[in-house]
């Protein structure tokens, strides 16, 4: 205990900065003790020097924060003879994770104010054995460490170093959520208190009203009592209201109105008028001498019921992505020097060997090294049926393993995950606005000063033309209207529904990337479906081979093959793999050239060997007899492309390449058209092999031997006539196409998420995610406008009903504690519609 | 009777003018001129404190929210123009990078309008 200490404590109860600065201040005033004060932050960092005795300091401290009416937690404290302790544990836990490569970490640091932490925080990390190198940025409050150690080690060393540091890693999502919704839990319990003092007194008042008594002031015994419940009702206004007021105060002096504002103008014009009849009846008519502190009371204890409503609407909305942050594992079996060991997942290091048994969840991205089994990507893909999995297989953190156990190494860890990703991606999706909310967002900005000021035109209209007592009208009216009015409602109206379509989709397998994507989509009036990999499988196999000259199958093939070893495109790949079935060996070609859209040559020894479609022969000058060409007709008549052999200037075969059709494509493809969306195929295939799949899926139009540039031109022409153009392809060669789309849809492989050209990536290969995408995009959008038309309808019914345009012929006024029922129940109303999309069942759509 | 009409006009014309056209000249307001530069912004009763910050054009900067208002509200941060929405997890620290910025004003809020501040890039 002989160095000097920095710790840091957290100090409840400050309300200003100048609290803060005078806390710092007196804690300065203490011997030997440096302090600063952050009132943003609640906490108050201290260096207490060595000369000083500890205990007693520490004491001194308390005592003068609590003398000052805060509170403050225990300090968080260590010395440098402890981080040399805590260093020596990192070496020793670490010591096994010495020969693994080592990864780079990121941490969340608190508490570091200036370069001298950064510094001291650097310094403390890279005296760590297994720390390469660590590098702090403090704007960002992160520091990056390189080497092996774990992520405990660090955060150990960082805290007794006195500052506080956890991982940003994914395992931060859950403490968030739980965070959350242990604050979500306390709000809810506060307003509930604050609910029942309102309605307690208000509805005794009420009760009082409706049961004959009188809620006028007429006699001296009245005032007294009147001017008693007065004061009770400024309880419940402080008690129950406080933070509607501050906020309206707060709010106006930033030349800012909000709900506050509305609530804290109409309650208070309330209970002031009331205490006026009470304090000054003279001042009033006799007829106008009634009081409304049963308004005051039952409005807030209503609002403050209709904000808890919502609250627990609201933690209904992000159950999605509640249950997507729920699928991360909080340990993991990792295989370190021969051993097994559980530890916490923010633990698992990269290369990592990971073992997973039967019925466990996969705890981070990897690849399987040993065993076999299935595993189930349902929760993540949509996809219900198990995938198989074996040795060079990847696994994806938070899918569960069915059948076998298996030992994977770790690829991909904390936000690196494509479960991260994803959640960071449903995350920032379900935030955004849709085009369709602008008008609301347009309406919001002017809403309350609007409200204001139809209140007052409403009190004067009252004065000016109402009946005798036109002051009580007046009152009444200007209150009514400041508490029917609801902005809430409008701003709810969007954003609920975009958060819970947004988290559906995503249940089903679809990652939309922003509001916009989601309401274009609900547009979408053609669809262009690249064929390859979108409506078939997009692994061609070899069906026929036709010779023409004298060689047989398996030399063409063998041929073919050497020809087709140096192309990426995918009918190559089932040339290549047919040959290699059949045990045939390939040759080194040289000279090889592709041919956009047509096809490959090459030189094989002697031999000039081309292979691609009609175009490139014909190109070539290629002679096709009338034979070839029937064959080729019938092979593309069965939906297979007929891909042709040239050697030395002449036809030598024609080789039929076909790519199955994916099995829910053709019930997918309906529901699309089912949902009067134009389908439309697009594939470099010829005319005749084009005509048969499309035949074979249902499917009237389509664009053969499109090259691969062309796609985006036929996206742009389809415009051109006037359409909302969807395109789905694999987001690899499609991106322009995609891009230029309204909407672009990347048909993922499993988990791939990183598809960025894409408006919205189908995790699951099937077209049906395709179908799910727009039906949950069309739900949602349906259900924002019913949110919107609701809210619009309802404030401008509201508000005019409540400056009394029925009076004239109905001679009835809205009671301001009915329009205090209202605005509470309008914007729980707006949540709940929300809500309702998360019974929503793409299937049936 | 014509007292309280014009009484009436005269809070109208305020209104009108301490809510729109006002301009925010001496309201108080934090400023950044440096590369990273952070900036503490507190979430709480109703406003964003400070709710008008300056920063550089061309120059990044962080907003570090700090959320102490429970309600719902003040969950979520949205930039409009910047297409920055975020959830503001409370009694925390949030740190937002800006991007470089062209010269301009950048309204910031929360979902209903309720917080507002503005972004001043000069």
């Amino acid at each position: 205990m002989s160095l000097s200490k920095s710790l840091t404590l957290t100090v409840y109860g400050m309300s200003c900065n100048g609290c803060a600065s005078r806390l710092q201040t007196a804690l300065n005033a203490i011997e030997g003790v440096h302090a600063e004060v952050s009132f943003a932050s609640n906490r108050v960092d201290l260096t207490i020097e060595k000369s000083v005795d500890y205990e007693n300091t520490i004491k001194s401290i308390k005592t003068l924060i609590a003398e000052k009416g805060y509170t403050s937690t225990l300090p968080i404290a260590e010395t440098a003879s402890d981080q040399s302790q805590s260093a020596e544990k990192s070496s020793h836990s670490n010591k096994n994770s010495a020969e693994s490569p080592a990864n780079t970490q990121e941490l969340l640091i608190e508490g570091a104010t200036c370069a001298s932490c950064v510094s001291k925080i650097e310094k403390t990390l890279n005296a760590l054995p297994d720390v390469q190198q660590a590098q702090m940025n403090l704007a960002l409050r992160t520091v990056s460490v390189t080497g092996h150690a774990a992520t405990k080690t660090l955060i150990q060393a960082i805290e007794s170093a006195g500052y506080h540091a956890k991982s940003t890693g994914n395992a931060s999502d859950q403490d968030l959520l739980e965070e959350k919704n242990q604050a979500e839990q306390t709000y809810y319990h506060k307003l509930m208190v604050q609910m029942w003092i309102g309605l307690a007194l208000g509805g005794g008042l009420m009760a009082y009203g409706l049961l004959g008594g009188a809620m006028t002031v007429n006699s001296p015994t009245e005032r007294i009592v009147w001017f008693i419940i007065g004061l009770f009702c400024a309880g419940v206004m402080y008690f129950a209201g406080k933070h509607f007021y501050i906020g309206a105060w707060n709010s106006f002096v930033n030349h800012n109105a909000n709900m506050d504002t509305l609530i804290a103008l109409g309650t208070g014009t309330a209970w002031l008028y009331s205490m006026v009849v009470v304090i000054y009846p003279l001042a009033l008519p006799e007829i106008a001498r009634h009081v409304y502190f049963e308004a005051t009371a039952m409005i807030i204890g209503l609002i403050n019921l209709g904000l808890a409503l919502e609250v627990k609407a609201r933690g209904r909305t992000s159950e999605a992505i509640q249950r997507l942050i729920g699928l991360q594992a909080k340990t993991a079996r990792v295989i370190r020097d021969g051993q097994d060991i559980d530890i916490a997942i923010e633990e698992v290091l990269l290369n990592d060997l990971v073992r997973v048994r039967p019925g466990e969840r996969i705890p981070v991205d990897g690849i399987v090294n040993e065993g076999k089994t299935t595993i189930d990507e349902s929760m993540l893909t949509g996809e219900p049926m198990p995938v198989k999995k074996s040795s060079g297989d990847e696994v994806v953190a938070g899918t569960i393993n069915k059948s076998g156990s298996i030992i994977f190494q770790a690829q991909r860890i904390g936000k690196d995950t494509a479960l991260a990703q994803i959640i960071k991606m449903v995350k920032r999706a379900q935030n955004s606005k849709p085009p369709i909310g602008r008008l609301a967002d347009i309406i919001s900005g002017y809403f309350v000063p609007v409200i204001m000021i139809i209140s007052i035109t409403s009190a004067l209209i009252w004065l000016n033309f109402g009946p005798d007592n036109s002051i009580a009208f007046a009152v009444v009216s200007a209150t009514t209207v400041l508490i029917i009015a609801c902005p809430c409602a409008l701003g709810l109206a969007t954003p609920m529904s975009v958060m819970v379509g947004v988290g559906k989709a995503a249940e089903a397998g679809v990652l939309i990337r922003n509001g916009e994507a989601l309401q274009n989509a609900s547009k979408i009036t053609a669809m262009i479906l690249d064929k390859t990999g979108t409506i078939t499988l997009g692994q061609p196999k070899v069906t026929d081979i036709y010779p023409v000259n004298a060689m047989d199958e398996n030399q063409i093939l063998q041929l073919v093959a050497s020809l087709e070893i140096g192309s990426e495109h995918p009918l190559a790949e089932a040339i290549v793999e047919s040959a290699k079935e059949r045990g045939l060996s390939t040759d080194k070609v040289e000279h090889f050239n592709a041919i956009a859209g047509q096809g490959v040559e090459g030189q094989l020894g002697d031999k000039r060997l081309l292979f691609g479609n009609q175009k490139l022969m014909r190109e070539q000058h290629i002679d096709l007899d009338q034979k070839s060409l029937e064959i080729s007709a019938e092979m593309a008549n069965e939906a297979k492309t007929p891909m042709f052999f040239a050697m030395n200037g002449e036809l030598a075969a024609i080789i039929a390449v076909a790519d199955p059709i994916k099995d829910d494509s053709i019930s997918a493809i309906k529901r699309l058209q089912n949902n009067g969306i134009r389908v439309i195929m697009l594939t470099g295939d010829n005319q005749e092999t084009a005509k048969a799949v499309a035949r074979k899926v249902g499917i009237t139009e389509f664009f053969a031997e499109v090259l691969p540039e062309e796609k985006s031109q036929k996206v742009a022409q389809l415009q051109a006539q006037g359409e909302i153009v969807g395109m789905t392809g694999d987001g690899i060669n499609d991106a322009p196409a995609l891009a230029l789309a309204n909407v672009g849809f990347a048909i993922g492989t499993g988990t791939d998420v990183a598809i960025e050209s894409a408006d919205i990536t189908l995790m699951r290969g099937s077209l049906n995610g395709l179908a799910d995408a727009i039906s949950v995009s069309k739900a949602t959008l349906r259900n924002i406008k019913q949110n919107l038309f609701g809210a619009f309808i309802y404030n401008t019914a509201g508000v005019p009903l409540a400056a009394g345009v029925l009076f004239p012929l109905t001679g009835l006024l809205l009671n301001p504690v009915i329009a205090g029922a209202a605005m509470a129940f309008s914007s729980v109303t707006v949540v709940s519609n929300a809500n309702r999309l998360r019974f929503f069942k793409p299937q049936e759509h | 009777m014509l007292f309280i009409n014009l009484a009436g006009i005269f809070l109208i014309a305020l209104i009108i003018w301490w809510f729109w056209l006002y301009a925010p000249k001496s309201q108080r307001q934090v400023s950044a001129d440096k590369d990273n530069a952070v900036i503490d912004i507190v979430v709480q009763d109703g406003v964003y404190q400070p709710a008008t910050i300056t920063v550089s054009a061309h120059k990044t900067a962080i907003l570090n929210f700090i959320r102490k208002d429970a309600t719902p509200c003040a969950e979520m941060v949205i930039f409009p123009d910047l297409n920055i929405s975020e959830e503001l997890p409370l009694n925390k620290a949030f740190a937002i990078t800006l991007p470089m910025l062209e010269k301009g004003q950048y309204l910031f809020h929360c979902q209903m309008q309720m917080y507002k501040g503005y972004l001043i890039v000069e």
